[in-house]
C-alpha cells in the first residue's frame, strides 16, 4: 500500500476506509476497544451510583445540577456526532472538500462542549465549594464525568492532527481508515454522554 | 536474512533488533524472558516465606519484611509471570497455528510488551526505594489506603503500566483471530490453544478495564486526596473489593484457558489421536469464560453481602465445575486407546490432570458459601489455589515449553533432565500444598508472619518447607536444561513430534515471514489431514508472490521510558511538587511519541519474490 492509492470517483472503492487489510483491522481493533471501554465506564458509573447520596454534609446533586447547561452540552455533542456521520457519508462519496468541513463543525461543537464542561465544573468549585476532595459524592462525579471529558479532549486531539496532518494530502485509502475510526470513537463518546446526561443528571435532579 | 548471518551478527545488532523488533515471535520469546526473569523472583519470595514458616515463632525475616514478601509474591506471580508468560507463548504459537505472517497490529504488540515489562520493573523498584508495597495482592482498602510510604503507590503505577500493556496485547489477539487466518481456516477448523487464545484476549479485554478503574480510584485516593474509600467522607472500601474480584476472577481463567489449549495440543499429538470432543471443548471454554464474570462475589462471601446474593454466587460457582469436568473427561478419553508417547511434555499433561482435579474440587467447596466461613482466609485458601494455578498453570507453562521450545528455539530439550526437573517439581509441589489442606483445617490462618508452637501447626509447615526446596530444584534442573540445550541441544527438524497442526508445517525456528505462501487449510489438524493422505505436506492456497511485512520502530520503547518516568512522578509528587516536572516530562515523551506515530506513515516493507525464491525451504 502507498501514496498512489489516492481516490477518484472511477477507482474508488465500495468503502474506502474498510478497502485494505489495514483498514478493516483498525476498525475491527477498535470495536473490540470500544467494548473494554465500556467496561470502563461501566465501572465508574457503579462507583458513582454507589456513592452519589455519599455527600458528607457537602452539596447534593440537587443543590449542584441545573439542567439548561447540561441540555445544551447534550445539544453540542448529539450534533457533533451527526455531523461526523455526515463527514464520513463524504468520505464514502470520495469528497475531501466536504468531509473535512464537516468534520470542522464536529471539531467546533466539540470544543464548545468542553468549554461548558470546564465553565460547569468551575462553576461547581468557586459557588458551592463542591469539589473533589469534599466528598465521596465529589471524588465520583469529577471522576465519571471527568473521565468522559478527557474522553472528548483526546478525541478532539486526535481529529485536528488527523485535519491537519492530511490536509494537503486528499483521501487516500492510508488514511481513510483513520478518519472512519475516529468518527466510530467520536459516536461511542456521545453514547457515554447519553448516559451520563440520564444517570448523573436526570436521575440528580429527581432523586 | 537467512540463518548463517543471523548467527553472525554483533550483539549490539542483536540487540536494538530486539528493542525495536514488531516480530511476534521476536516478542512471544522477550514476553517469555520477562515472564521468566520474574517468575524467579517472585519463586524466590515464595522460598523466604517458606523458609520463614519452617518452624514455629521464627524470625528469619521480620513481620514487616514478611508482609512485602507474600505481597510481591502474588502480585509478581500473578501479573509478572504467569500472564506474560502465556502471553509470550499466546504471542508466538496462535498465528503460527492460525497461517498468519504477524500479529493484527505489530506496533502495539512491541508496545504492550515493553509495558508489561516496564511495569514489572516499577513495581520492583520499590525494594530498593523505601520498601515493596505490604497490602497483600489484593490491596484491600481501607489497608491500602492507609499502607504508609510508597510500596502501594508502586503497586498502583506498575499494575497500571502493565494492565493497559495486557490490554492491548489482548485486542491485538481478537483482531488477528477474526481477521487474519488462513483460507480455509473456519472457526471450527482451530487449534484448541487458538480458541483459548481467543477466549482468553476476551476476557482480557472485559475484566482488565475493572482492575484499571480500581487502579484509578485507589490513586486518586492516595495521590490526589480523593474520598472513594475513606469512610470518614462517605467512601466505601467494598467498592474496591468488588472492581478488584471483577477483574479478579476472569484473571484466574485468563491464566488457565491457556494451558487447556496447551493440553489439547500436546494429549492429542502425543496420544496419536485427534481431540476428543472438539466442539464440545470450545463449548466448555466459552462457557467457563462467561460463568467466570459471574462468580466474583466468591471471594467475598464473608464481606456480608446478605445470604440472597451469596447463594446466587455460590450456586454459579458451583456451575464452573460443569464445562471443567467436561474438559477434564474429554482429555482422558484422547488418551484412551491411543499409542501414547510419555515424553517430558507429556508427563506435565499427564500430572495436571489429577493435580488439577484436586484444585477444581476445593473449589467447590470453597464455593459453597456456608462452609466458605469456615475455609476463608485459611490455608486451605491457599492450597486451593496454588492447586489449581501451580498444578494448572504452571504445569502447564512447563509442558508448552517442553512442547514448542523446538520451534522456538531449533533445539530439543533434554529428555533426561526434563524428567528430572518434572518429578522434583511434582514431589516438591504435593508435599508443599496437599499439607496445606490439613493446616488451614487445623486454623491456620493465611498471611500471618509466625505461628506458636505444638497447637498441630509444627510437622505440617515444615513438610510443606521441604516441598518448597524441591521445587526449587525442580526449577534449578529445567534451567540448566536451557542451557545444555541452548549449548549442546538435538537440532530439531520442522516437525519433530509428528504433530497435527500448522506451526509444524513451517522450518524451526520459523522465518520472519513464517508462511512463504499461505497454506491451504483442509480441515481440523491440518497437517495431519495432509500426513493420511499422503502429501506430508500442506498445499499452497496462493502463488509464490511478494510478502507485506510491518518496519520495526523503536518509539514503543521510548513511549513506555515516558510512561515510567511519569509513574514516578505521580509516585513522588505527594512529597514534593518538583516531582511534577517528571511526571510531565514523562507524560510529554509518551504523547509526543504517539504524535510522531500519528504523522509519519508507516507503510512497511516488501519481500521480493526473487529473495524468496532464493530461500530454501
Amino acid at each position: 500500500m502507498s501514496h498512489d492509492h489516492s481516490l477518484n470517483p472511477k477507482t474508488m472503492p465500495e468503502d474506502p476506509s474498510k478497502a485494505t487489510m489495514e483498514g478493516k483491522h483498525k476498525f475491527l481493533g477498535l470495536w473490540f476497544f470500544l467494548g473494554g471501554e465500556t467496561v470502563l465506564f461501566a465501572c465508574f458509573f457503579g462507583t458513582y451510583l454507589a456513592l452519589r447520596n455519599s455527600t458528607a454534609g457537602g452539596p447534593t446533586s440537587q443543590d449542584l445540577f441545573g439542567l439548561d447547561l447540561v441540555f445544551l452540552m447534550t445539544v453540542l455533542l448529539l450534533t457533533s456526532s451527526l455531523t461526523s456521520v455526515y463527514a464520513i457519508y463524504h468520505m464514502k462519496n470520495n469528497d475531501f472538500k466536504k468531509m473535512m468541513l464537516w468534520l470542522g463543525i464536529t471539531a467546533l461543537l466539540g470544543i464548545g462542549f468542553l468549554a461548558c464542561e470546564i465553565y460547569e465544573f468551575a462553576h461547581y468549585i468557586h459557588d458551592y465549594g463542591f469539589t473533589f476532595r469534599s466528598s465521596a459524592f465529589g471524588s465520583a462525579f469529577y471522576t465519571l464525568v471527568g473521565f468522559h471529558g478527557g474522553h472528548v479532549i483526546f478525541g478532539l486531539s486526535w481529529l485536528i492532527t488527523l485535519m491537519v496532518r492530511n490536509a494537503k494530502r486528499g483521501l487516500n485509502l492510508y488514511n481513510a481508515p483513520k478518519f472512519n475510526t475516529f468518527a466510530l470513537y467520536w459516536h461511542f463518546i456521545d453514547v457515554v454522554w447519553v448516559f451520563i446526561f440520564t444517570v448523573v443528571y436526570l436521575m440528580g435532579m429527581v432523586s | 536474512m537467512s540463518n548463517a548471518a543471523t548467527q553472525k551478527r554483533a550483539f549490539s545488532a542483536v540487540l536494538w533488533d530486539y528493542l525495536t523488533t514488531v516480530d511476534h515471535k521476536k516478542v512471544g520469546i522477550l514476553y517469555l524472558m520477562g515472564g521468566g526473569f520474574f517468575f524467579l523472583l517472585g519463586g524466590l519470595e515464595a522460598l523466604i516465606i517458606r523458609i520463614q514458616l519452617i518452624k514455629p515463632e521464627n524470625d528469619f525475616i521480620t513481620a514487616g519484611l514478611y508482609n512485602e514478601m507474600i505481597t510481591m509474591h502474588g502480585t509478581t506471580m500473578i501479573f509478572l509471570a504467569a500472564t506474560p508468560l502465556l502471553f509470550g507463548l499466546m504471542n508466538y504459537i496462535m498465528p503460527l497455528q492460525i497461517g498468519a505472517r504477524d500479529v493484527a497490529f505489530p506496533f502495539l504488540n512491541a508496545l504492550g510488551f515493553w509495558l508489561f515489562f516496564s511495569g514489572g520493573i516499577l513495581l520492583n523498584c520499590s525494594w530498593f526505594l523505601g520498601g515493596a508495597p505490604d497490602a497483600g495482592w489484593t490491596a484491600y482498602a481501607p489497608l491500602s489506603i492507609q499502607s504508609p510510604g510508597h510500596g502501594t503507590d508502586f503497586y498502583v503505577m506498575g499494575l497500571q503500566l502493565s494492565g493497559a500493556g495486557t490490554l492491548m496485547s489482548g485486542i491485538n489477539f481478537l483482531v488477528t483471530i477474526v481477521a487474519m487466518r488462513a483460507p480455509g481456516m473456519t472457526y471450527m477448523r482451530m487449534p484448541l490453544f487458538t480458541w483459548t487464545t481467543f477466549v482468553t484476549s476476551v476476557l482480557t479485554l472485559f475484566a482488565f478495564p475493572a482492575l484499571t478503574v480500581g487502579l484509578f480510584l485507589l490513586m486518586f485516593d492516595r495521590m490526589f486526596g480523593s474520598a472513594f474509600f475513606d469512610v470518614a467522607l462517605g467512601g466505601n472500601s467494598v467498592i474496591w473489593q468488588h472492581l478488584f474480584w471483577i477483574f479478579g476472577h476472569p484473571e484466574v481463567y485468563i491464566l488457565i484457558l491457556p494451558v487447556f489449549g496447551v493440553f489439547s495440543e500436546v494429549l492429542p499429538t502425543f496420544s496419536k489421536k485427534r481431540l476428543f470432543g472438539y466442539s464440545a471443548m470450545v463449548f466448555a471454554t466459552f462457557l467457563i469464560a462467561f460463568l467466570g464474570f459471574m462468580v466474583w462475589a466468591h471471594h467475598m462471601f464473608t464481606v456480608g453481602l446478605g445470604p440472597v446474593a451469596n447463594s446466587i454466587f455460590a450456586v454459579a460457582t458451583m456451575a464452573i465445575a460443569v464445562p471443567t469436568g467436561i474438559k477434564i473427561f474429554n482429555w482422558l478419553f484422547t488418551m484412551w486407546g491411543g499409542s501414547i508417547v510419555i515424553n517430558s511434555a507429556m508427563l506435565w499433561a499427564l500430572a495436571f490432570i489429577p493435580s488439577f482435579t484436586i484444585g477444581g474440587m476445593t473449589g467447590v467447596m470453597l464455593g459453597s458459601n456456608v462452609a466458605d466461613y469456615q475455609y476463608h482466609d485459611s490455608y486451605f485458601v491457599v492450597a486451593h489455589f496454588h492447586y489449581v494455578i501451580v498444578g494448572g498453570v504452571v504445569f502447564g507453562l512447563f509442558a508448552a515449553c517442553h512442547y514448542w521450545w523446538p520451534k522456538m528455539f531449533g533445539r530439543i530439550l533434554h529428555e533426561g533432565m526434563g524428567k528430572l526437573a518434572f518429578w522434583t517439581f511434582f514431589i516438591g509441589f504435593h508435599l508443599t500444598f496437599f499439607i496445606q489442606h490439613f493446616l488451614g483445617l487445623m486454623g491456620m490462618p493465611r498471611r500471618y508472619w509466625v505461628f506458636l508452637e505444638n497447637q498441630g501447626l509444627d510437622t505440617g509447615n515444615l513438610i510443606s518447607t521441604i516441598g518448597a526446596f524441591f521445587m526449587t530444584i525442580g526449577t534449578i534442573v529445567f534451567l540448566i536444561n536451557i542451557v545444555y540445550t541452548a549449548v549442546k541441544g538435538e537440532k530439531a527438524p520442522a516437525d519433530p513430534w509428528d504433530a497435527r497442526t500448522l506451526e509444524w508445517t513451517i522450518p524451526s525456528p520459523p522465518p520472519f515471514y513464517n508462511f512463504k505462501q499461505m497454506p491451504l487449510v483442509r480441515g481440523l489438524d491440518p497437517l495431519w489431514i495432509e500426513k493420511t493422505e499422503g502429501n506430508g505436506k500442506m498445499t499452497p492456497a496462493e502463488p509464490l508472490d511478494e510478502i507485506h511485512m510491518p518496519n520495526g520502530s523503536i518509539l514503543p520503547l521510548i513511549m513506555t521510558a515516558g510512561f515510567f518516568i511519569a509513574s514516578f512522578g505521580f509516585i513522588y509528587q505527594t512529597d514534593h511538587k518538583a516531582w511534577l516536572i517528571a511526571l510531565y516530562a514523562g507524560m510529554a515523551i509518551a504523547i509526543g511519541c504517539m504524535v510522531i506515530r500519528s504523522l509519519k506513515d508507516d507503510l512497511g516493507f516488501h519481500i521480493s519474490k526473487e529473495e524468496l525464491e532464493r530461500e530454501a525451504d
